[in-house]
């Protein structure tokens, strides 16, 4: 219980009561949850479970029906989080009729970040080779990681990253995840989701996530200690079983 | 609102449009081909064509414009561009009228060419100056990327974009005065008429057939035509939303 009395001194985002319908579907019917600081914490769970619309909802760009999100102090969404919070959505939400550097340079114009900041996110994803190229050019691993740089310009305090190593070959996966790791012990706080369960060993923490709700909130080891599973995977679904009898 | 994201914006809309050599042909030639087509039609009788051409180059820019800017703009939305710009710190505005300004020089280059093909190498001729005629052309198609900009809000894919050019385009054709002087039309429609800014284009443009010196009249239908673009423009950056469902 150590760890959730450190998370409530240091946490950087805090949703309580969330609730979001969409399109008459009840998404996350009341989450609650803080997110600590400086680390990675992974949203993990099956496709359709939740975990867009909650980053959507830290992010603020999501309507909800009820609860709060507050990030930095700040409601999410806020002006004064606009530059503070890095966004990336789950398709890469690039200009594919713009060259790699064309992209960087306008979202920097947009969010006021030098135009140096543009080359160095690119060396950071490995793209130094096609800065000239068409985003739509590029396959789709390059096109996400162009998505990812812009999603690092400002130098953001919170990430939130919608599956960014999807598609990818790995060793450009370990590369991003070490690059993540970098991030997060200069002092950002990275939320990122995978369906990928195999991905879950590198965050500091991890959030299981079934039907719209948080099945488990906890470190990866002590989450494998407290099910006895020998992987993520195997925990997750020990939880749903545990869940399932009464 | 910040006038160097407003001027990134402009600068990324042109940049994306020299890169589409069909979408340029189509809102830079399209019109002129319409005029000349207008012109072979009535070889044989100028007349129809000093009457037709003036109301005609108000038309036909404005309807390309229009369709080009509500497509091209739900481009963005589609392509989620859309939703990462509005979690930065851009102004709705901001989006707008870089667009606006964007497709603005377009539908300057584009309404020039169409008065300098019509007047210099077709032979219509006005009663007004030449001036006067290039401005409506040149407001009249920045009338309609606007137009296209606010109703690209209210529509999920190109596809429903494209459905507005009947519902929102067609009636202003038809009301306009050019089929029918629009105090003939019954009072309804007449009413009607005078709430849609194409009436006033065309309005003005028939002015400039017939009057050698301007007068009050046309510099009114030249303010309700531009009033109409900067309320398209307002209103579009209102119906932006910042969180969707």
């Amino acid at each position: 219980m150590m760890n959730s009395m450190d998370a409530a001194t240091t946490s950087v985002v805090e949703v309580s009561g969330l609730r979001v319908v969409r399109g008459g579907r009840v998404v996350l019917p009341g989450l609650s949850t803080t997110v600590p600081a400086g680390q990675i914490t992974g949203l993990l769970g099956p496709s359709g479970c939740g975990k867009t619309t909650l980053m959507r909802c830290i992010v603020g760009v999501q309507k909800t029906q009820g609860g709060s999100v507050r990030v930095l102090g700040e409601e999410s969404g806020s002006p004064a989080l606009r530059r503070r919070v890095g966004y990336m959505t789950q398709a890469p939400s690039v200009y594919d009729d713009l060259t790699v550097r064309e992209n960087l340079r306008f979202f920097a114009s947009v969010l006021g970040a030098p135009g140096a900041r543009s080359d160095t996110v690119i060396d950071t994803v490995g793209l130094g080779s096609s800065v000239d190229s068409l985003a739509g050019r590029l396959s789709g691993g390059e096109r996400s990681r162009v998505s990812l740089a812009v999603a690092m310009l400002s130098e953001p305090a919170v990430m939130v990253l919608d599956e960014p190593t999807v598609g990818l070959d790995p060793v450009l996966r370990r590369q991003l995840w070490g690059t993540f790791a970098e991030l997060a012990r200069a002092g950002a706080t990275i939320i990122v989701s995978s369906h990928v369960m195999d991905e879950a060993a590198r965050c500091d923490r991890l959030m299981l996530m079934r039907d719209g709700e948080l099945i488990a909130d906890d470190e990866p080891a002590s989450l494998l200690a407290h099910t006895g599973a020998h992987d993520i995977e195997a925990a997750f679904l020990a939880l749903v079983d545990q869940e399932a009898r009464p | 609102m910040n006038p160097k994201i407003t001027g990134a914006v402009a600068r990324r809309v042109l940049t994306q449009l020299r890169r589409d050599h069909r979408t340029l042909a189509m809102m830079l030639v399209l019109p002129c081909l319409l005029v000349s087509l207008l012109w072979w039609m009535f070889d044989r009788n100028e007349q129809v064509f000093d009457r037709l051409g003036p109301p005609l180059l108000a038309v036909f820019p404005f309807i390309v414009m229009f369709l080009v800017t509500s497509v091209t703009t739900l481009r963005e939305r589609s392509s989620g561009t859309l939703e990462r710009l509005l979690s930065m710190p851009m102004a709705k505005l901001d989006l707008l009228l870089g667009y606006a300004i964007a497709f603005g020089v377009v539908a300057l280059v584009q309404a020039l060419l169409a008065v300098s093909l019509t007047v210099g190498l077709l032979g219509l001729e006005v009663a007004g100056p030449l001036w006067a005629l290039a401005v409506v052309a040149v407001l009249d198609a920045i009338l309609g990327t606007t137009l296209g900009l606010l109703v690209s809000a209210f529509a999920e894919t190109e596809f429903q974009a494209v459905q507005f050019m009947p519902a929102l385009v067609i009636p202003q054709i038809l009301l306009c005065g050019l089929f029918v002087p629009r105090s003939a039309l019954p009072d309804v429609l007449d009413n009607v008429s005078n709430v849609l800014p194409l009436s006033y284009a065309v309005d003005a443009m028939r002015q400039l057939q017939r009057l050698e010196a301007l007068d009050s009249d046309f510099g009114l239908d030249i303010a309700v035509i531009a009033g109409f673009v900067v309320a398209a423009v307002a209103l579009g950056a209102a119906t932006l939303r910042r969180r969707t469902g």
